[in-house]
């Protein structure tokens, strides 16, 4: 499934949309950076609360797929400059990391 | 191909360009042909590297090695120093504040992912003098 088609499915708004034909393969949920950076998978989807730079540079170099925030955080405009310049998908939901991971899981 | 070495100025006081030299150095070994796996330890250990000089010693120096059968990583800082290197390979000890940790840092994991991802990591460090970290990873 591509990001772009996962986005649909699950109602996500998206906040930057680079690559939205990359294929998501799996997921992860997290919001301890180094526990993502040593943990999260090329291709993942990775659900987060946090919204600070460290979070594009955390999904460029696991490489995954999209980052989904959720619980309705949102990126300020210079963080969202940033994902753009770097080519980061990310899009956010009003569901807990719970019920939106539940749902990724489910379509995976 | 023969070695090709980089340098980076890891700037202390902005949080928010940390990682810049890991995201430069995963760029580089994607275009020299690096496998998949050999980029995503180097980018983990760097960035590890680089926050831990951001956090802890006010920036540093990373320079970058590279060479066809091995990537070499060095960091070194003129931060306070590790007292006790053995409590802090320990994974979940961190000497972080509560504002790093409200940043998504601060777990305790970040020596234990760098000697994780790299096949050897040495530490040289001298309280109140700085660090030097040497990692390598073998393709």
């Amino acid at each position: 499934m591509t990001v772009q088609e996962l986005a649909e499915r699950l109602s996500l708004t998206p906040i930057c949309v680079a690559e939205p034909d990359r294929e998501v393969e799996g997921g992860y949920i997290g919001d301890l950076l180094s526990w993502v950076m040593g943990n999260a998978q090329s291709g993942d989807a990775w659900i987060t609360i946090m919204s600070n730079d460290n979070v594009v540079a955390v999904a460029v170099l696991t490489d995954v797929a999209l980052v989904i925030l959720s619980e309705g955080v949102t990126l300020d405009e210079r963080v969202r400059g940033l994902a753009e310049k770097k080519g980061v998908n990310i899009y956010t939901t009003p569901l807990s990391s719970f019920a939106i991971g539940a749902k990724v899981a489910a379509l995976l | 191909m023969s070695a090709l070495s980089f340098h980076f100025d890891i700037d202390g006081e902005d949080f928010s360009s940390a990682g810049e030299a890991s995201v430069a150095v995963k760029k580089k070994l994607r275009q020299l042909g690096f496998p998949s796996d050999v980029i995503r330890r180097c980018s983990i250990a760097m960035y590890e590297g680089e926050i831990n000089m951001v956090i802890h010693a006010n920036g540093g120096t990373a320079d970058v090695l590279v060479e066809p059968d091995k990537i070499t990583m060095i960091l070194e800082d003129h931060g306070p120093g590790i007292p006790d290197v053995e409590l802090a390979m320990k994974e979940g000890y961190s000497t972080s504040t509560e504002q790093i940790r409200n940043m998504g840092f601060g777990a305790g994991m970040g020596l234990p992912n760098m000697k994780r991802y790299t096949e050897s990591l040495e530490i040289d460090t001298k309280v109140g003098v700085g660090t030097k970290l040497t990692m390598v990873v073998c393709v």
